[in-house]
């Protein structure tokens, strides 16, 4: 089990998650020459989101390329391209703009590898901002992750922390297994103490971390819920609650020997995700971890996520995401009181 | 410079909003090029190296042909789970591998297995898709054979991002995609013919228009003049070649693919030909078209039309018809021996290539089936 907890020690100025996922296209860029990056916007704009600002500029348009609109078109040139010996990296504009991409995405990145039996892996990375709270308007506030956690093939990860976005994109970009590799739009401009300079040794995907030890139960959680989870834990101090929270970073591969551990240590556990719950990636969690901690369990395994409704407009959000007083309240219905 | 900076490029102007081009010299041919039964045939026969590529391109419709007939009987001895055939589309099939050089890249779906074949691969390799023990039999780096794909024009993309992966590494790599008239329908067809023209890739689309897709007719795909005309909307040379006359594919099909090498740009290339057969051997085409239908095509067989043309002119008689049914027949029985050798399959190789590094998930479950097949082994010797 790893434990970290943002590395807000290391002397260093303060760095958003953002300008991290920068860094860590331009590293790759100037490290491989097989990394190429393609995208709606990615070019001159720098994206809509700025994550490959300046790197048109310098790494030329052949390299950061600005495509036509059209996904499936981008992914599919992509996989074309991975065939040649490239390893490219697709920005897609938003999360529920990636959709007209899901059969290159599920029908060949996935399965490439298994079909040619090993022969033609596709290295190929897919950037997805995703979640809300931003006050996006509809379509711009997606979770799509349970789409892609389920199709066998594909890697999924999303950092919640300015390290995790630099270190899990070196990594997803270094994989030679497709990664699809979800950013967290409304921790883009979260700031941390993290050192572009010397960034901590890349992790291999794969590992959840700890990121607040505790004793009464384990939060479990990731992405754009991190920081919501990691409040709720402050705030439950006052309840008397000491609370542990696990950042999952990969949904898949999922880290069970972590998530298992943490559930152990404390026999509560709630997982959180602001994506609907209803065959959700909440769902699979609470299984996994109701097969393998059963007999360590005080109370049943707790999901608060979003509802099960098409995501609500900006001014009713706050209504849907999951929040402190959410997750408390869940934390009050662990049968404290045998 | 980059591979972007072409002519279109500079062609810019504030006031015209982008590149605007004059559309006439993309329009593609009025009539379907024929070669047989014009005065092109004579002129091929007479230029270099003319009588043999077109003794060869006969040899390889009778070994094509040939194929198909193994592969429809194989399946209906149960040795193949199914078989869409090309009988009657072979014309394309050969001229595919004829118009390629080694290093260059074909995309086929699922129908195109004989051109496959004539690309070089292993014929059992190349069946085995529709054999049913593995997924791609066959090693794509090989002989640049992306594996056969059977969701429809999802690799016409792909064939886009090769080439430009190759001509920005200077090579000169072209890749031709294999797509049908259904398949054009697709919104990959199109964002592939799209992401063609703006990036120049060095690209051909080959549509087979056999008629059909399954059972709906091409008036019901498409209102466009003809399916080579949709280049235009995309900035990129269409041609329209007569599917049957196999000489005349292999000329269509050898221009386009230099007129991409040369960096001159992508091209449409609409094969007018006929699926003989039904669309597998699970289809009963007498629901949707007619006897008599068949029976005009069949009287245009592109085997036949090209046999009865060369031997009129000379270039082939019964010696070059006997040599070519001898290859076929070989190829035949070689087909029949690999087909009856049971296939080795390791359950176990389930879980090898999902990811490069099984994940913690799979090695559990692999372990189950691994203890499933121990507990059955172990049932089967006590009986
Ligand atoms: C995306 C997708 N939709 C549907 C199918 C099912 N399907 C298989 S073949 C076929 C007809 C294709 O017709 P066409 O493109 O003309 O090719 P042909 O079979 O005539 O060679 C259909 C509908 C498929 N394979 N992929
Ligand atoms: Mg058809």
């Amino acid at each position: 089990m790893t434990t970290a907890t943002p590395s807000r020690t290391r002397a260093a100025g303060a760095t958003t998650l953002a300008s991290a996922l920068n860094r860590a296209l331009r590293d790759s860029l100037r490290e491989d020459p097989s990394v190429h990056i393609l995208g709606e916007d990615v070019g001159t704009l720098g994206g809509v989101f700025r994550i490959t600002d300046g790197l048109a500029a310098e790494f030329g348009a052949d390299r950061c390329l600005d495509t036509p609109l059209a996904e499936a078109g981008i992914l599919g040139t992509a996989v074309g391209m991975a065939m040649y010996g490239l390893r490219p990296v697709v920005e897609m504009q938003f999360d529920a703009f990636a959709y007209p991409a899901f059969e290159q995405l599920v029908s060949h990145v996935a399965r490439m590898r298994n079909r040619t039996a090993g022969r033609m892996p596709l290295p190929i990375t897919v950037r997805i901002p995703y979640g809300g709270g931003i006050g996006g308007v509809e379509h711009h506030s997606d979770s799509s992750e349970a789409y892609y956690a389920h199709t066998p093939g594909l890697h999924v990860v999303t950092p919640a922390t300015v390290a995790d976005g630099y270190g899990l994109l070196r990594a997803a970009i270094a994989s030679d297994d497709p990664v699809v590799f979800l950013e967290p739009k409304r921790l883009y401009w979260s700031k941390e103490d993290w050192s572009a300079e010397a960034p901590a040794p890349v992790e291999p995907i794969g590992r959840a971390v700890v990121r607040r030890r505790g004793t009464s139960a384990t939060l479990i959680t990731y992405g754009p819920s991190l920081p919501v989870c990691l409040e709720a834990a402050e705030a439950a101090k006052a309840e008397g609650w000491d609370l542990a929270v696990v950042d999952l970073r990969s949904l898949a591969p999922f880290d069970d020997e972590t998530v298992a551990a943490a559930v152990r240590a404390t026999g509560r556990a709630v997982v959180v995700h602001e994506s609907s719950g209803f065959a959700g990636v909440g769902a699979e969690i609470a299984a996994r971890v109701s097969e393998r901690c059963f007999h360590h369990l005080a109370a049943p395994v707790l999901r608060v996520t979003g509802f099960d409704i098409p995501y609500p407009p900006p001014m009713l959000e706050q209504h849907h995401l999951p929040g402190v007083d959410r997750i408390l309240d869940a934390v009050g219905r662990l049968q404290w009181e045998q | 410079m980059t591979v972007l900076d072409h002519d279109l490029a500079a062609a810019w102007t504030p006031d015209a909003h982008g590149p605007r081009r004059d559309p006439a010299p993309l329009l593609p041919d009025r009539e379907p090029v024929r070669v047989l039964g014009t005065p092109a045939l004579r002129r091929t026969v007479d230029s270099p190296g003319g009588r043999e590529l077109l003794r060869d391109l006969h040899r390889r419709l009778v070994v094509g042909r040939r194929f198909n007939q193994q592969a429809t009987t194989l399946t209906k001895q149960g040795r193949l789970a199914v078989y869409p055939a090309s009988t009657g589309q072979e014309a394309c099939q050969i001229a595919v591998a004829g118009a390629l050089r080694p290093g260059d890249w074909l995309f086929p779906s699922y129908r195109d297995t004989l051109a496959v074949v004539s690309r070089g691969v292993d014929p059992l390799e190349t069946l085995t898709l529709l054999r049913g023990n593995a997924h791609c039999g066959y090693d794509p780096y090989q002989h640049q054979v992306a594996p056969l794909s059977t969701p429809l024009a999802t690799q016409a993309p792909h064939a886009v991002g090769l080439a430009h992966a190759a001509r920005m590494r200077g090579d000169s790599t072209v890749a031709l995609a294999l797509v049908g008239d259904g398949g054009t329908s697709e919104g990959d067809f199109h964002e592939a013919l799209n992401f063609a023209g703006v990036l120049n890739a060095p690209v051909v689309f080959l549509v087979q228009n056999n008629g059909y897709a399954i059972s709906v007719p091409l008036a019901k795909q498409s209102a466009a003049p003809t399916l080579a005309h949709k280049a235009v909307g995309y900035g990129i040379q269409g041609r329209l070649v007569d599917g049957n006359d196999a000489v005349a594919v292999h000329t269509v099909l050898s221009e386009a693919v230099q007129h991409a090498r040369s960096g001159e740009g992508p091209v449409l290339v609409e094969a007018v030909t006929y699926r003989l057969e039904a669309h597998t051997n699970a289809d009963d085409a007498g629901r949707y078209r007619s006897a008599e239908e068949v029976a005009d095509w069949q009287a245009r067989d592109p085997l036949t039309l090209m046999e009865r043309h060369l031997r009129e002119a000379g270039v082939i008689g019964d010696a070059e018809v006997a040599a070519a049914t001898d290859e076929a027949e070989q190829l035949a029985d070689r087909m029949r021996t690999l087909f009856h050798v049971k296939p080795d399959l390791d359950p176990m190789s389930l879980f090898e290539h999902v990811y490069a590094e099984p994940t913690p998930q799979l090695r559990e479950q692999a372990a189950q089936l691994a203890a499933e097949l121990a507990a059955e082994a172990a049932t089967e010797d006590q009986r």
